[in-house]
């Protein structure tokens, strides 16, 4: 997988959160066993399985037992949730590193959005 | 947790004027897929002959399953090992070279056999000293993944086989071992290809183990990084260089990381994790500065 974005099981929760997120993995759906995303990713199982494990231990999936692992109810929301309070760290902060190094200054910055948005 | 499929303690194995190595430990536990790597000559082939009672260690001890592996065929039963280039009796077809793996693998499963035969399109009934290096190749990769043996060693499994046969052993391997899971140390050149595929990693330089470490790990104990070359030398200092280039004022390292040093960003360096590849590379061309470095060499070099 991508070797700048963190473990890999960190990655492979990533993908089932944004598929959760989209909606294309809906609440009280199956998510993909451990064996169906080692083979996808072409990963070790025992990687697979911690990706899974962890979105257990954040309440995002819940196991079912002998059936296999579902998106919780209000998983969706609980993500945007944490998401959004993520926002200014993983966006913010290395934007305003870059226009720091350009001296381009924050409200520079907020008219450079307003009119990014405008010409959409 | 159960007891390792293998334990190596303190093993030694010289040949008359070389040491092929030189005090090893480690235990490979049961259920994963474990990466032997490390350079041509750096004791591989050696490790696994050892653990496939192919040789007895000049010192140190080896257990497979509880017990001493060579002449030993309660656990020899247990154990497959592909070796590179296996050769088979002259007049053997493909169909022979399984049929006789059949009747030494308790659990060999022909349908596995069948299947692969088929994946990799092998014609069962041409002599194997007939085939090209990749189908030979793959005559072994189908005994390995059909032998399902407890204890499976493939030593750089696929000479001549090219990316698509590859990756159909990379899938294979995966599926075969979800549906049963067991013991799988290979050895290999293709860390780049087979890195994600591992649990464990255990890496071998001049008959010395270098990492042994599960592969996770590996990728957030080492970064590369890069910028300023003061800066990135400020940065190593703090942790442990392997491998340094600059180019003009710059620097780019890679350095595996202490605890408790302090982060690139500190430095204003920009920092990558380190593949396991790269991080192979730069641990093989440490030692080997370190064995040829003199103490009246460059002035230059960096304080480590």
């Amino acid at each position: 997988m991508n070797e700048d974005a963190g473990p890999i099981f960190r990655q492979v929760a990533d993908e089932i959160e944004n598929a959760i997120v989209d909606g294309s993995l809906a609440e009280e759906t199956q998510a993909p066993s451990t064996n169906e995303l080692a083979a996808f990713h072409r990963i070790n199982p025992a990687t697979a399985a911690k990706g899974l494990n962890q979105l257990v231990a954040d309440g995002v999936l819940y196991k079912r037992r002998g059936v296999g692992m579902f998106v919780a109810t209000g998983a969706r929301e609980q993500l945007l949730k944490r998401r959004r309070s993520e926002f200014a760290d993983q966006y913010l902060r290395p934007l305003m590193a870059e226009a720091h190094k350009l001296g381009i200054s924050g409200r520079e910055i907020a008219t450079m959005i307003t009119r990014w948005e405008e010409s959409r | 947790m159960s007891a390792p499929a293998a334990t190596v303690h303190d093993v030694t194995m010289r040949f008359r004027d070389h040491t092929a190595l030189d005090g090893i430990s480690t235990a490979i536990e049961q259920d994963g897929i474990t990466g032997l790597l490390g350079r041509n000559g750096a004791g591989k082939t050696t490790l696994m002959q050892l653990l496939t009672g192919h040789r007895v260690p000049t010192g140190g001890g080896i257990e497979v399953f509880g017990a001493r592996p060579y002449e030993n065929d309660d656990v020899l039963r247990r154990i497959c090992f592909i070796k590179e280039g296996q050769r088979y009796p002259d007049h053997f077809r493909v169909r022979d070279a399984l049929d006789a793996a059949a009747l030494v693998f308790p659990d060999w499963d022909a349908d596995t056999a069948a299947t692969l035969l088929r994946d990799f399109e092998l014609p069962a009934k041409r002599p194997i000293k007939k085939l090209s290096r990749g189908m030979n190749s793959a005559v072994g990769i189908i005994i390995g993944l059909a032998s399902r043996a407890r204890l499976t060693l493939f030593d750089e499994p696929y000479a001549g086989l090219d990316v698509v046969a590859r990756h159909l052993f990379y899938d294979r391997l995966l599926a075969d071992y979800a549906e049963r899971p067991r013991t799988i140390v290979i050895s290999t050149h293709l860390i780049e290809e087979i890195s994600d595929l591992l649990e464990r990693v255990l890496l071998i330089d001049r008959g010395r183990l270098l990492l042994d470490t599960d592969a996770e790990s590996v990728r957030s104990s080492a970064v590369t990084v890069r910028g300023p070359r003061e800066h990135v030398r400020a940065f190593a200092a703090r942790h442990e260089l392997l491998h340094e280039q600059t180019l003009a004022g710059s620097g780019r390292a890679v350095v595996r990381l202490r605890a408790g040093g302090e982060s690139p960003e500190t430095f204003g360096l920009t920092a990558a994790p380190t593949d396991l590849q790269e991080l192979v590379v730069a641990m093989s061309l440490a030692t080997a500065e370190h064995h040829t470095r003199t103490p009246t060499d460059d002035l230059e070099e960096v304080p480590r």
